[in-house]
Parts: C-alpha cells; sequence; structure tokens
C-alpha cells in the first residue's frame, strides 16, 4: 500500500515537473572527497537515459508539492486547475534521491516545488531536502534547487551551501508577458533573488582570496528559465532578454521552453496548437552563437529581422547577409573568425589552428577535421582549388543549401519505401 | 613480411615494437595471437612479453608525448579491431621520427587516425559510464551486466570507484567474460564462473536480488515514462541518443 502511494506520487509529481527543461547538470566540481556518495565532476554532466521524445535524463526532477497557491495561466500545478495534488515528505525525496542514484540512473536531484502556504515555508522545505542529504547522507551527487521569489535572503544563502546550482524561473521573455499570464508575479521580484545570489557568489569568491576556508557556494552558479510562444514576443525580445542576464548577473544558462498546450484559457495558444519545437531549437542555436562564438545579439536578430529563419541556422542566415565577410582564408584567419563560418564548429576551428601550424591545409584534410564542406565551401578558401568559383547570391546559395539537405531527406525516406 | 604474434596483451604489443627497434625492422606485422589465422606462406613468429622492454617503449613515449596522446594510444589498443596494430606502429614511428611534438600534426594520416579512433572509444567509455545500471543484490552488491563494444571496462574503473566509494559494485562486462569489482578499497579484475541455470538478466521472482530491489526499479519505470513529453515525440533523436544495442541492459527499457 505504502508502495502504491509513493508510485502515485511520484507520477503525479514528475509529470508537474517536466516542464521545467532545464536538465544539466553541468559546471560544479564537488568531489567525494568523503568518501560517501557520489560526485559533480566538473564539465559535462552524464545524461542517463533518453525519453521517447529524445530529451535527456540527468537529474531526478521532481517537485516537492504541486499545491499552489498562485495561478499562472501557463502552468498544469496552478490553482484552479483541477488535477489530482500531491506532496513528498522530506525523507520521500531523500531515498528515492539516494537509491536512483546508487543505481546510476541520475546525477542527482532537481527539486522544484509549488508554493504551498508561502515563499518562506517552501524554501524552507526544499532546504532541507539537501541539507539531509549532504550533512546525513554523505552525498556528494549534484543538487539544483528552485529558488522561490519572496524568500527570505537568509534561507537563499543557507541553500546555496548546499546546492550545485539555483535558479528562478524567469518563466516569460517579456514583462508584459507576465502582466498577461501571471498577474500575481512582477520582474522585480523574481530578479531580487537572482541579484542576491550573484553577490553572494561575487563575496565569497572575494573572500576565498584571503581566507582559506570558505565555503562553497552554488559551484555551478544560477540558470533560469523562459517558456517560449506563450505570449507572443519576438526571438529578437527572447535573446535580448536572455544575453543581458547572461552580462548583467553572470547566469549559466537561461533554458528555453517551447510553450506545451496544457490548457484552453484564451490568453494562451489553443490545446491543438504544436509545440515550438524548431523555433526552441534555433534559440538554442542563437543561444550558443552568442555565448561561445563571441556574436553579438543584434547581430543575429534586430529590428530589420526580429525572428530567426526556421528554415536554415542562425549562423548560416548572419553569414549570408554579410557575404562582404567572405571567403576567409583557413589557412591564415584567427581562430574566432573561423568559428563564425558555417559548417565550421569550435572543434573543428581549435584543430585547423593547431594542423596549420604543421602545414598548409586543404579540403581533404578539412573534412577529416569534421568540416562541413557542403556548406564551408561557399564561404572559405584554403590550399586547394575553390569549388564555388561562381559569384553567387545569398539568394543562391541558400536555395542550393536547402535543396541539398531536402534532396538528402528525400534519399533517405526512398530507400525506405523500396524495402517494402 | 613477416608476422609478429604477441601475447594480446598492452605489454606484449609494446615488447613487440622494443623489438622492432632493437632489430631494425620494418617488414613486419604485429598481430594478436588468438585472434591470428596464419596464411599458407606466412612466416609467423610468437615475441614473449617481456615487461621490462614494454616499460622502456612506454618511457620513450611518455618523454615525447602528452598524458593525453598517451591515453589515445592505449584507446586503439583497447578498439581490439583487427589490424589497428599497424595504425599503433605507424603512429609510434612517426612520434619517433618527429622532432617537435605531434599534437595536432593532422596532416599525418597516423596522427588523424590515433586521435578519430580515441574519440570512438572514449565515446563508448562515456556511454558506459551513463547506461551501467545497477541492480542490489541481496549479498549487498551493486551488480551490472554490460556489453561493450569496445573493451572500456579498464577505461571506467577510475569514474565508479570515485562516485560510488562507499557501495560494493560490479560490473561485468558479458561479451569479453571479465568484470571489474570494487571492495571498498580498490577495483580487482574478476571472472565469473556461472552454473548450468545461469539467466543474466533481471528477473523479480530471482532470490539473487534485495527485497528493496523491485520497488525501486518500479519507481525508475515509473518515472522514465512520466518524464516523457508526447507532444514531443521524437524516436529518432533517442535512438540517435540511446543506440538499440543497450537496450537489453537498461532497466527503463526493459518491458
Ligand atoms: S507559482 Fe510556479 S507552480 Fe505555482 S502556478 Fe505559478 S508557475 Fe505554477
Amino acid at each position: 500500500m505504502a508502495m502504491e502511494r509513493i508510485q502515485e506520487k511520484l507520477a503525479i509529481l514528475a509529470d508537474a515537473a517536466k516542464y521545467d527543461v532545464s536538465c544539466a547538470s553541468s559546471g560544479s566540481d564537488r568531489k567525494n572527497d568523503t568518501k560517501g556518495l557520489g560526485n559533480a565532476a566538473p564539465g559535462m554532466g552524464i545524461c542517463h537515459s533518453y525519453t521517447p521524445d529524445g530529451r535527456c535524463v540527468s537529474l531526478l526532477k521532481i517537485l516537492l508539492t504541486n499545491v499552489c497557491i498562485y495561478d499562472c495561466a501557463y502552468c498544469v500545478s496552478r490553482r484552479s486547475n483541477d488535477v489530482k495534488r500531491a506532496a513528498f515528505t522530506v525523507q520521500e525525496v531523500v531515498d528515492l534521491t539516494i537509491n536512483f542514484y546508487r543505481r546510476n540512473y541520475i546525477e542527482g536531484l532537481f527539486l522544484s516545488s509549488g508554493i504551498f502556504k508561502d515563499p518562506d515555508y517552501t524554501m524552507e522545505r526544499l532546504v532541507r531536502v539537501a541539507k539531509k542529504l549532504r550533512t546525513e547522507n554523505n552525498f556528494n551527487g549534484y543538487i539544483h534547487l528552485k529558488a522561490i521569489p519572496g524568500a527570505s535572503d537568509e534561507l537563499m544563502q543557507e541553500a546555496g551551501l548546499y546546492a550545485d546550482r539555483l535558479s528562478v524561473n524567469l518563466e516569460l521573455p517579456t514583462e508584459a508577458g507576465l502582466k498577461l499570464l501571471a498577474p500575481e508575479k512582477t520582474r522585480p521580484a523574481m530578479i531580487k533573488p537572482i541579484r542576491f545570489l550573484q553577490n553572494e557568489i561575487i563575496r565569497l569568491a572575494d573572500e576565498r582570496k584571503v581566507l582559506k576556508k570558505v565555503p562553497t557556494f552554488i559551484p555551478a552558479g544560477q540558470s533560469t528559465q523562459v517558456i517560449v510562444g506563450a505570449a507572443g514576443e519576438t526571438d529578437m525580445e527572447i535573446l535580448h532578454m536572455a544575453s543581458q542576464f547572461y552580462r548583467q548577473f553572470q547566469l549559466k544558462r537561461v533554458y528555453y521552453s517551447g510553450y506545451v498546450p496544457i490548457s484552453d484559457d484564451t490568453r494562451l495558444p489553443g490545446m491543438h496548437s504544436q509545440v515550438p519545437l524548431l523555433r526552441e531549437n534555433r534559440l538554442y542555436q542563437a543561444d550558443y552563437l552568442v555565448r561561445l562564438y563571441g556574436f553579438e545579439p543584434h547581430e543575429l536578430l534586430n529590428e530589420k529581422h526580429p525572428d530567426l529563419d526556421t528554415d536554415i541556422d542562425p549562423k548560416l542566415s548572419w553569414a549570408l547577409r554579410h557575404l562582404d565577410c567572405f571567403p576567409v582564408d583557413i589557412n591564415k584567419a584567427d581562430k574566432m573568425l573561423i568559428a563564425r563560418i558555417p559548417g565550421i564548429g569550435l572543434e573543428s576551428a581549435k584543430k585547423i589552428c593547431a594542423a596549420r601550424t604543421h602545414g598548409a591545409l586543404g579540403w581533404d584534410q578539412l573534412k577529416q577535421m569534421g568540416v562541413q564542406i557542403s556548406r564551408a565551401r561557399y564561404f572559405v578558401t584554403c590550399k586547394s582549388a575553390s569549388l564555388e568559383r561562381r559569384e553567387l547570391t545569398p539568394e543562391q546559395i541558400r536555395q542550393q543549401l536547402l535543396t541539398q539537405s531536402h534532396s538528402k531527406w528525400l534519399r533517405v525516406h526512398t530507400t525506405q519505401l523500396s524495402l517494402f | 613480411m613477416t608476422t609478429w604474434l604477441y601475447d594480446g596483451s598492452f605489454d606484449g604489443f609494446l615488447s613487440a615494437v622494443f623489438d622492432l627497434y632493437w632489430q631494425k625492422r620494418t617488414d613486419v606485422m604485429i598481430r594478436k595471437e588468438q585472434d591470428h589465422v596464419r596464411g599458407l606462406f606466412e612466416n609467423v613468429i610468437f615475441t614473449p612479453t617481456v615487461v621490462a622492454n614494454a616499460d622502456r617503449v612506454w618511457a620513450g613515449l611518455s618523454k615525447k608525448l602528452s598524458a593525453e596522446n598517451l591515453q589515445q594510444l592505449f584507446c586503439c589498443y583497447l578498439s581490439e579491431l583487427p589490424g589497428e596494430e599497424d595504425n599503433m606502429v605507424g603512429f609510434i614511428r612517426h612520434v619517433f621520427a618527429s622532432k617537435q611534438d605531434v599534437t595536432g600534426d593532422f596532416g599525418n594520416k597516423y596522427v588523424l587516425h590515433v586521435s578519430q579512433m580515441a574519440r570512438k572509444v572514449l565515446k563508448e567509455k562515456h556511454r558506459m559510464e551513463a547506461f551501467v545500471r545497477f541492480q542490489l543484490t541481496r549479498d549487498n552488491i551493486y551488480y551490472s551486466l554490460v556489453s561493450p563494444e569496445y573493451n572500456v571496462l579498464p577505461l571506467i574503473a577510475r569514474h565508479f570507484k570515485d562516485r560510488y566509494a562507499d557501495q560494493y559494485w560490479l560490473i561485468y562486462d558479458e561479451r569479453r567474460r571479465f568484470g571489474i569489482y570494487y571492495n571498498l578499497q580498490q577495483v580487482e579484475t574478476i571472472r565469473l564462473h556461472f552454473n548450468g541455470e545461469y539467466d543474466p538478466y533481471y528477473h523479480s521472482t530471482s532470490n539473487v536480488w534485495a527485497p528493496e530491489e523491485e520497488l525501486y526499479q518500479r519507481l525508475w519505470h515509473t518515472y522514465f515514462k512520466e518524464v516523457n513529453i508526447p507532444g514531443r515525440k521524437n524516436p529518432r533523436l533517442q535512438l540517435q541518443h540511446m543506440p538499440r544495442r543497450y537496450w537489453k541492459y537498461l532497466t527503463e527499457m526493459r518491458g
């Protein structure tokens, strides 16, 4: 009986938590020095499984409870929604985490919660789970807690001592969207804990320079999530907001969650609308270009181009608008310029720069270093003769690349058909 | 052409390389004894493993290569691909012949090959770190069965030792018939002898498992089912990250 109850709770509270897309368990550096259970190695966390939607399962991602006093329109747990409610005890979450972890199912815990009673009451429970895992169970795996806006600074501070990452979800990319769909929430109230945590990170980093024993404080930093496609915002608004948060609060990641229809509220896209998966994917690509490739948001999106092209990726789209920057000489150009070429990633750019010190490179070598020649050839010169001597317009290149990928798609399908 | 056979160990391979240099030979193929099918007119000699010689070759390589490059070479050995020795010898010759550091010298086909091969082997290593599923036995050992494409158990031992420092665990390579076992102190290599009715897969009714094992497998199933979002269905992406050959070892993918 108890067994079935816990299974039912898990079903309800995992289902309610799944719309939060951040799954990463990366960026921490917690070692298992205590010879206890687990570690959170630096760099990428491990994806232990993949669900049929192709998403990575890395953390046990659950709500402590889906009881909530708020009524955000886009959320399944909103108080006006008629769903089954459940709540875990602190000990139940601890047992689940430890036993899943020991079986190598997960990298750790991502614990979020509906707001029951008030923010402090909720946050206090979340902190208790983390504290128990760390201090009573000698658990060194990854812990990501939701920081509840409105909870006291003391609780935030304590959460930071046990968690690897804390996140406040901004939920909607614009203040107007928030006003429309979650009128009980405000942007400044969300920013307050983000700012507090950032200041703590800076303060402790400074102390670490002079004092020996300063406790670790959210080593994997802060992240946030915004829902895409619920309130009619443009990609430009989203990307500018993200880059502002990266800069101002040193967020580690902004996650984009394509809105999954869960309500027939007329303020929202209807129940039969598609999840904007492609748009979400393009936003992640643009986000990468801003974070890792040194692109400025306005290079990718501006008043003239407020939305990302869904047919082609944002880097190609940028390159086609800036053909005057090309062709780039692979054997001479700076690494970051090479990384701007469509079909060449950061990894390949690094390899190219290492390899060319041993001799000038041609197409064969570029191919072996993982360069997608079919794209890069329009934008590159190298030791070998040019593959694209004709002067092509952006539109012609775009068409050629689209037909290529289209025909590749066709080829896959025809071979499949001929099997029958 | 002469073929030299070694006992299949990494030291055995390095011993053969030592002899190549000692005897100044360039007309030799090095092969594993157990894989070798003798050709009709083939000239075959067995080269014994001499650890001191192997160590000398390794020490020589260590002077010219970074730890990362050394691991890449070791990965080629762990790939166990037939004839991979030719690439390893080519690489070693290039390293000893070059004045400068060969890191990043991808214009050389052996340097490129070793880095590409290592990448494949390391990918399998990461997958094993992800896809090992432990099941708790009655005698308190977390047991896992795997069948990696390359021989990566030697590479993953450290990861599991660091992470699961306070539990007994055993990871058994079904294909290569050996396992690594952690006894709370160190990791050792073991072979298991199964009795006649041995069935390696999980059955809740078997009395091998701890009483709570069934509950946690059931909860994990529940969790896996609930976190899926049907509106985002994308089985191709799932397969790409988690190819079918791993499924029979994954608790959540078994019926
Ligand atoms: S406060 Fe959080 S849990 Fe509650 S309705 Fe809003 S989004 Fe949902």
